[in-house]
């Protein structure tokens, strides 16, 4: 047991190292800001609601929280529809015209987001979708396409054949057995690219700032942003916001955390 | 990682075999139309929205095109010799760039193999402490920067007062507004969000570790440094070779966190490509400049990625 005591301490510490900016902001979020600035390690001197009252008041946190949903529910349900139906025509392709399309759609995880992010800007705003919901998740979808396509076919490879053959002698057509076979068979890789994008879409900042401007369609990351130019050192408002944006992340994770871990972890092998 | 290899391997057995009377059919059929359409949809955005763009970047790095004009001209590779031997804020970048990634590749890949080791058992505790450990990884970079921001802030931060109630006031600092240590100061905050995230990476290394490699060396009376230094430590390489290759290049993308803990100041001290190539286009609207920019940094991340691939495809040990 004594032997264990060092063990446990390095543990322990990094783990409040880990946890302690959490609590900090989570506990700044009752204080007001002078209270904050007499004590900014302390607890909070009432659990006052007044910054998360003053965050919906003074902006539309609701309107930005639902593009939030919007976006990250049709990006994520089009990456799952789209990447499982290339990676079933993938293995059911000859084995070297799909290595080909594999080949395709899996190079463009290699590339790094900020690399084409001038065309992208250009292209959407020609489209007329710059300042719309609609071209953050075209440019979404488009983006994690690739990590889908990698994750799914790699699984998919995995299912024995019999199984498809022995369907399309009882004549089943594609469409029957992608929907049908592969794809209930398919639900582990299923989850894995579910959580890995709805975790990046959720958070994603990049496209948001690069692709809207207003109130109005504005996802959360890119709302908090902004938040930092208007109220400054307003930290207990800010942070207000902070924990409104990660609540729905945190709760996902207490509940399916073990998916978590192996899903962001699969997703983020890319290659 | 290994174990998942493995079933694959066997299976792939059963499948060939099977494949090849699959193989006989598809030669007999001319086009599987359907499959085409199965592609269709995926390849047009992907085309449209992520390949194509990047194609079209290196078409307007050879332009001096600012965004807005009608006409612009072609200038070669005036853009890149510019950036190349001009430029001082892009050859400073490119610096921070590597000093960033080194200090998160060092710290990030220790503390995860350390943290790996401590916790490789699956008992509840450990499995709790991963879970605290990974955490980080699935709040948004921005709420991260904010977060580590307040930590930082020199009056009312977490770290200096902490610093102040140990009788430390001479290690207080102002961590972001400090031209010399701002960037390893956001390096830090780097690596405190993905260490738990690698750390998976090599306890899943570690649990495909024979057994009775370990089972051998206890009856060999081999202590805990010498199972760690002759089994755990060689068999680790290919999940350190992912670890390192995988660092190498997301600690080389960081942006989200840059511009929104600085923006890449002060002074350009914690500018970095990915924010160089940004401002460069949207500030200054410089779009043939940030273009050839950005094709560099594509260039850069691409020789990573390749390398990683030699590194990793050479690196498989034996039992």
């Amino acid at each position: 047991m004594q032997k264990q005591l060092p063990r446990q301490v390095v543990l322990l510490i990094w783990a409040a190292i880990i946890l302690l900016p959490f609590f900090m902001v989570f506990f700044s979020t009752f204080k007001s800001i002078s209270e904050l600035f007499q004590s900014p390690l302390g607890w909070p001197n009432s659990w006052s609601l007044e910054n998360y009252r003053e965050l919906f008041v003074k902006e539309p946190m609701l309107g930005y929280f639902m593009n939030s949903v919007i976006v990250t529910a049709a990006s994520v349900g089009f990456i799952l529809l789209f990447s499982s139906l290339i990676s079933y025509a993938i293995i059911r392709m000859s084995k070297k015209i799909g290595y080909v399309v594999f080949g395709f759609f899996v190079i463009g995880m290699m590339i790094p987001t900020q690399a084409n992010m001038i065309p992208i800007y250009l292209l959407v705003t020609k489209l007329g979708l710059y300042d719309t919901l609609l071209g953050v998740i075209l440019v979404l979808i488009a983006f994690l396409i690739p990590t889908g396509v990698f994750i799914m076919t790699g699984f998919m490879k995995t299912l024995p054949n019999g199984l498809i053959e022995s369907a399309k002698v009882d004549g089943a057509n594609e469409w029957q057995m992608y929907s049908r076979i592969v794809v209930p068979l398919s639900m582990p890789s299923i989850a894995t690219v579910s959580i890995f994008s709805l975790v990046i879409v959720w958070n994603n900042l990049l496209y948001p700032l690069l692709l809207l401007k207003s109130d109005a369609v504005k996802t959360l990351p890119i709302a908090l942003l902004d938040f930092q130019g208007q109220y400054l050192t307003n930290y207990p408002l800010i942070f207000a916001g902070v924990i409104v944006a990660s609540i729905p992340m945190i709760v996902a994770y207490l509940f399916l955390q073990r998916y978590f871990i192996a899903g962001l972890t699969a997703g983020s092998m890319k290659g | 990682m290994q174990s998942t290899n493995n079933v694959v391997k066997g299976e792939k057995g059963v499948a060939s075999s099977l494949r090849l009377s699959n193989q006989l059919n598809t030669r007999k059929r001319k086009w599987n139309w359907p499959l085409l359409l199965f592609i269709l949809p995926g390849f047009i955005l992907y085309g449209l929205f992520f390949a194509g763009p990047t194609v079209y970047s290196l078409y307007l790095s050879v332009t001096d095109w600012n965004g807005f004009s009608e006409s612009y001209n072609f200038v070669g590779l005036s853009n890149y010799t510019e950036l190349l031997t001009n430029d001082s804020i892009f050859l400073h970048s490119l610096t921070n760039n590597i000093k960033f990634t080194l200090v998160v590749v060092i710290f990030q890949t220790v503390l995860s193999l350390c943290f790996a080791l401590l916790l490789v058992k699956n008992t509840k505790p450990n499995i709790i402490f991963r879970a605290i450990y990974f955490f980080p990884t699935i709040i948004a970079s921005v709420s991260i920067a904010f977060t580590w921001t307040f930590m930082y802030d020199p009056n009312l931060g977490v770290l200096n007062n902490l610093l102040e109630s140990l009788g430390l006031h001479g290690w207080t600092r102002s961590w972001l507004g400090n031209q010399n240590i701002a960037i390893y100061s956001i390096a830090f905050v780097q690596f405190w969000m993905h260490t738990g995230q690698v750390m998976v990476i090599f306890i899943a290394g570690l649990h495909s570790i024979p057994k009775e490699l370990y089972e051998a060396a206890d009856i060999e009376g081999a202590g805990k440094w010498q199972r760690f230094r002759h089994i755990s430590w060689p068999l680790l390489a290919p999940a350190a070779s992912i670890v390192i290759a995988y660092t190498t290049i997301q600690s080389f993308k960081a942006f989200d966190l840059i511009i929104a803990m600085t923006g890449g100041g002060p002074s350009h001290a914690t500018e970095i490509l990915s924010t160089f190539l940004y401002k460069e286009a949207f500030t200054n609207f410089n779009f043939g400049y940030a273009a050839a920019a950005a094709v560099i940094f594509l260039a850069i991340i691409v020789i990573m990625t390749v390398l990683q691939f030699k590194i990793i495809k050479t690196d498989d040990v034996q039992y």
